[in-house]
């Protein structure tokens, strides 16, 4: 008896699951076409992981493309440069987000991965990493690299201090302690700011560059939105993030001046100091080093890459990674970014993008 | 049931304890020192540096232990004082621990429900944009489903078996090594962190063997976080079961094994149940161990077996950490949702013990 | 198996031999192999568990250049590699250990209000409710603590410091109170509590009610009847619902990863910014990490299951030995 209510029971359950599994729908659709990017559409189902950084963008390039391209099906998981290159060489993904070229531990693995050939970095989504700061009654600040250098290291512990004063003449800068915030997990963005750090402000910032934060005090969060929501809530505050975040937070940046005059934190600025990257890479691999020290564009700045198989991508991924690239990497795609804070690869290296993901063959 | 009886033999017991004693506090005597110590919290708010209002609350109730357990020692003697002082500890404690689990039931309502809407129950994030109000988490909803259902397939029967063992074949085993063992290390795995069945997981079928990241991966972690909640709660169910019934069904000639299935089982199916759905409310909403074993997907993917598959702890995470404040709407959304349906399974789990006479608490 | 379906039809337990009997026997043997199998498995299980988590560590420990044990910085990538679980141990322990203490006093506290203060109607509902929060998930608690509870510390961290700032542990000398130990200590408190008390209660209500009326009826008041019949009676209960909840504190993961200020230094200023737990580095780390700093990952989460065996190793053993005091059942 007990039996057949229980089975009576697990039936009601089973019927429940399907008729909810009936009602849903993917939404967002709209009208479809059957061109992206001035090019065909493609079919099929990838998937693609790693770096967070450019998440945002990932995600609203998937939606162009889906919408446009309904048989279409991208996922992008933002679970770290790290963890995408490590899904990457295991075959899991067609490709990986990167806040880094390949290292080269890293190498044989990806090379590996790929049947044909060697793996290639590809750099995509540009990014400017910006001062956020809340400090009331201060909308527009000018900090040098030997000042945010002395602020995260914590030599600079006053928003009143002589230093900060010098290059911000007139602004009536608070007797108040700074409330200094880095990322408390592993990031590409801690290692572009200490790059750009150790470049500009050695005699300052004593510490190593890394993926870690490695000074002494401070305090740490989660992940660039850890990064704004405290900022958000701590009063005389300051910290790194990418300017899309700070952006969404509506949070003012401060501007850097590296020598030739105070640069604002922009879009347009970033993409200067970007194009003028020189490629470390050969062949279709565009590794780029990236000048710190320049004094025509704003100079904190990081480029995410995506990696994958010049030659021999796995058959059934192939045609839709390519041409998901492409798109990315067309007029259409790069306008998106300077929409949403994120910075557009601009000029020569377009078009050297635009060659290496032509390259992309079986 | 307890309660009652002692409460109302108790009543009677200070009534006795009135007639031979006879000096206790008057009945309006707790009301009258409650209200005097909040009065002079108030006025020490005003007048000295006590302020806030949970500081001026934290000194009225100083005030009131201090002032109730005087009086109480100076008419009734050491031993109410005591009793009293421990009675207002014990409903301090409550309220002490009410307070911040309303407040995190009450910040996912407030902050969860506006999004509630037909849609979110129904559509997927397909092609919406982080930035972006709308989208939904049905494909979420579908994958915990049907990953959690998944994982109680597997968890389940080796579970309930696992219990059957250690209770109806192990006292008759020639060595009690095994079902010790067995035992032992159930006990043990109720304390392994679910963030290391994630890395365990995560290292076996995803690095060592190269499978595809999937909800099925997920299902076997959540299984083995199953596992130690259903042995304990049929062990115990098991337990329960009178011998005399057992007896008689060997007696009548049905062997052991059916006895165990048509006799013993159904005897304790509804604690069985009960224990089953208690775990699995439980691990519906790990999060540490999904994020190492499946693949995000904003797509409706009802196949737990192939490609990405969302689920509701995932989908909370991905949209909190997009730190938009669109996406975090959806995420305390998700996390209103997630709450709801632990809540029915919990229910469920009521209503099953209840039917079935069941005497698990 | 058909043959076996008309077993109950046979009129008495005597055929024993033939082939009935013989079905009988198969039936019962294999049954009884699945039901050990399945004992078996968990058994396997475990071991692969351990197994995994040593042959995957291995190769962090052999490049490691610092003492994994002394050492609290973590930067297993980075040539030479140096990494070690110093900090990461301290701050494990640390903020168990305040979860602890304020989680066991409240919530044995709150079992007793539930099985032995509180009206029976009212009592029945508290339960239910105390179990539901047992399983409000890791994440949300993260999130909460986040978003609502650290702004309102604020206070709390800063009365601590002026007032009793000179035990070490309470003073704060940078000023701010956020992403502490401390808060998440608090955090930690208030999602172990529901675990604790609902364990607790569940052995109070056991307390056979002869024991509490014979208490009862010598005249002792309701604290006094709590001392002499319910406590003793719960003790090993007791113990292994606080073992528990240390258990859940010591492996939670997502809500402390997205509290702490994670820094790998030791910092005896609970209330100032930092600390890092095995768990949480887990989580904040395996994203960005390469090779070596997976293994090294995996080396702390060896770690933990290590602790946490030990933990339940201990709290066995005090039960069982408290078991016998309690005269078996």
């Amino acid at each position: 008896m007990t039996i057949s209510r229980t089975s009576q029971f697990a039936a009601l359950a089973m019927i429940g699951a399907l008729a909810l599994s009936a009602c849903g729908s993917d939404g967002g659709g709209g009208a479809s076409g059957s061109t992206i990017g001035g090019q065909p559409c493609v079919s099929g189902e990838i998937k693609a992981s790693g770096s967070s950084a450019q998440k945002n963008a990932m995600a609203d390039w998937i939606n162009a493309y889906q919408t446009a391209c309904t048989g279409a099906t991208i996922n992008y998981q933002a679970n770290g440069s790290g963890a995408g290159v490590t899904d990457f060489s295991n075959g899991q993904t067609a490709f990986a987000g990167s806040d880094s070229a390949l290292k080269d531990a890293d190498r044989p693995a990806a090379d590996a991965r790929c049947a044909k050939g060697a793996a290639i970095d590809i750099p995509m989504v540009g990014g400017a990493i910006v001062l956020a700061y809340n400090v009331s009654g201060i909308d527009k600040l000018v900090l040098t690299p030997d000042v945010i250098a002395g602020i995260f290291a914590n030599t600079i512990t006053k928003w009143n201090d002589p230093a900060i004063a010098a290059a911000n003449a007139g602004a009536a800068l608070p007797d108040a302690t700074i409330a200094q915030f880095h990322r408390s997990d592993s990031s590409g963005t801690t290692d572009n700011f200490t790059k750009f750090l150790t470049a500009t402000a050695p005699s300052v910032w004593t510490y190593d560059k890394g993926k870690d934060w490695k000074a002494p005090g401070g305090q740490g969060a989660k992940g660039s939105d850890g990064v704004t929501t405290s900022l958000k809530s701590t009063a005389n505050s300051i910290g790194y993030v990418e300017l899309s975040f700070a952006q969404d937070a509506s949070l003012a940046v401060a501007s850097v001046d590296n020598g030739g005059g105070a640069i604002e934190a922009t879009s347009a600025n970033a993409a200067t100091t970007i194009s003028a990257a020189t490629v470390a890479g050969t062949g279709n691999d565009l590794a780029l080093t990236i000048d710190y020290t320049t004094k025509t564009g704003y100079p904190i700045v990081l480029v995410t890459y995506e990696i994958t198989c010049e030659k021999g991508l796995d058959s059934a991924a192939l045609e839709l990674t390519k041409s998901f690239l492409t798109y990315t990497s067309s007029d259409e795609g790069q306008s998106k970014l300077t929409e949403n804070g994120y910075v557009a690869i601009t000029g020569d290296l377009l078009t050297k993008v635009r060659t290496s993901v032509s390259a992309i063959s079986a | 049931m307890a309660t009652v009886g002692s409460g109302k033999f108790e009543r009677s017991t200070s009534l006795l304890q009135d007639a031979l004693a006879g000096r206790r506090l008057p009945r309006w005597g707790v009301g009258a020192v409650g209200l005097t110590s909040l009065l002079a919290a108030y006025l020490l708010n005003v007048l000295t540096v006590v302020d806030g209002v949970a500081g001026t609350f934290l000194v009225a109730v100083l005030l009131f232990v201090i002032g109730q357990t005087g009086w109480s020692f100076t008419v009734e003697g050491r031993r109410h004082a005591v009793d009293r002082l421990a009675t207002t500890t014990v409903y301090a404690a409550f309220l002490i621990a009410v307070t911040p689990l309303v407040a995190v039931l009450g910040t996912v309502l407030v902050k969860g429900f506006p999004v509630f809407s037909a849609q979110f129950f129904t559509t997927s994030m397909r092609n919406v944009s982080p930035r972006s109000e709308g989208g939904g988490l049905y494909h979420a909803l579908i994958g915990t489903l049907e990953q959690v259902g998944l994982a109680a397939l597997i968890g389940v029967p080796i579970g309930v078996l696992a219990a059957v063992y250690l209770v109806e074949y192990a006292p008759e085993a020639k060595s009690r090594r095994l079902s010790s063992a067995i035992s032992f290390f159930v006990d043990v795995m109720t304390g392994v962190p679910s963030v290391v069945i994630g890395l365990f997981i995560y290292t076996a079928f995803i690095l060592t063997l190269g499978l595809p990241r999937s909800g099925f991966a997920a299902s076997l972690a959540l299984a083995i976080l199953m596992l130690p909640v259903i042995v304990r709660t049929t062990e115990e169910m098991l337990r329960l079961v009178p011998r005399d019934l057992r007896e008689s069904s060997l007696a009548l000639g049905i062997p052991r094994w059916k006895t165990i299935l048509k006799v013993v089982l159904p005897t304790a199916l509804g604690g069985i149940i009960t224990g089953a759905m208690l775990s699995i409310a439980r691990v519906a909403g790990e999060t540490a161990p999904l994020l190492l074993t499946t693949f995000l997907s904003q797509s409706i993917n009802s196949n737990p077996f192939k490609g990405p598959q969302a689920a509701l702890p995932t989908f909370i995470w991905d949209q909190f950490t997009s730190g938009t404040d669109a996406s975090r709407a959806r995420a305390w959304g998700g996390a209103l949702t997630l709450i709801v349906l632990i809540m029915i399974l919990y229910a469920g789990a009521k209503v099953i013990a209840r039917l079935t006479g069941a005497k698990k608490s | 198996m058909s043959s076996t379906r008309e077993l109950p039809a046979t009129p008495a337990p005597t055929a024993s031999s033939g082939i009935k009997g013989k079905s009988v026997r198969r039936g019962d043997t294999v049954f009884r192999g699945l039901s050990r199998i399945a004992g078996i498995a968990i058994l396997l299980t475990m071991s692969l568990i351990a197994l995994f988590l040593v042959w995957r560590s291995i190769p962090s420990f052999t490049v490691n250049t610092a003492n994994f044990f002394t050492t609290s910085e973590w930067f297993p990538d980075q040539t030479p590699p140096v990494f070690g679980i110093a900090a990461l141990a301290f701050g494990t322990l640390m903020t168990s250990i305040i979860a602890m203490i304020l989680a066991v006093p409240v919530g044995i506290g709150v079992a007793l209000f539930i099985s032995h203060y509180a009206h029976r109607r009212m009592s029945a509902i508290l339960a239910f409710s105390t179990d539901l929060l047992a399983a409000v998930p890791s994440i949300i608690f993260g999130m909460w603590g986040l978003e609502f509870l650290t702004p309102h510390m604020q206070g709390l961290g800063q009365w601590l410091n002026d007032y009793l700032g000179f035990i070490p542990i309470f003073r704060n000398d940078l000023g701010q109170y956020s992403k502490s130990i401390f808060i998440a200590g608090v955090v930690l408190a208030i999602m172990i509590l529901p675990t604790i008390s609902a364990l607790s209660r569940e052995v109070f209500t056991q307390v056979p009610r002869g024991n509490i009326e014979a208490s009862l009826a010598l005249g002792a008041t309701r604290w006094e009847m709590v001392r002499q019949a319910i406590f003793p009676f719960a003790k090993p209960g007791m113990i292994s619902a606080a073992m528990l909840g240390l258990g859940r504190a010591l492996g939670e993961t997502i809500a402390v990863a997205l509290i702490l200020s994670a820094s790998n230094s030791i910092n005896w200023h609970f209330t100032e910014p930092g600390g890092n737990t095995f768990a949480a580095n887990i989580a904040l780390r395996w994203n960005e990490a390469g090779s070596t700093g997976l293994s090294a990952l995996i080396a702390s989460g060896l770690v933990l299951f290590i602790i946490t065996l030990v933990v339940n190793v201990v709290a066995r053993g005090i039960i069982s030995r408290h078991a016998e005091f309690r005269g078996g059942n």
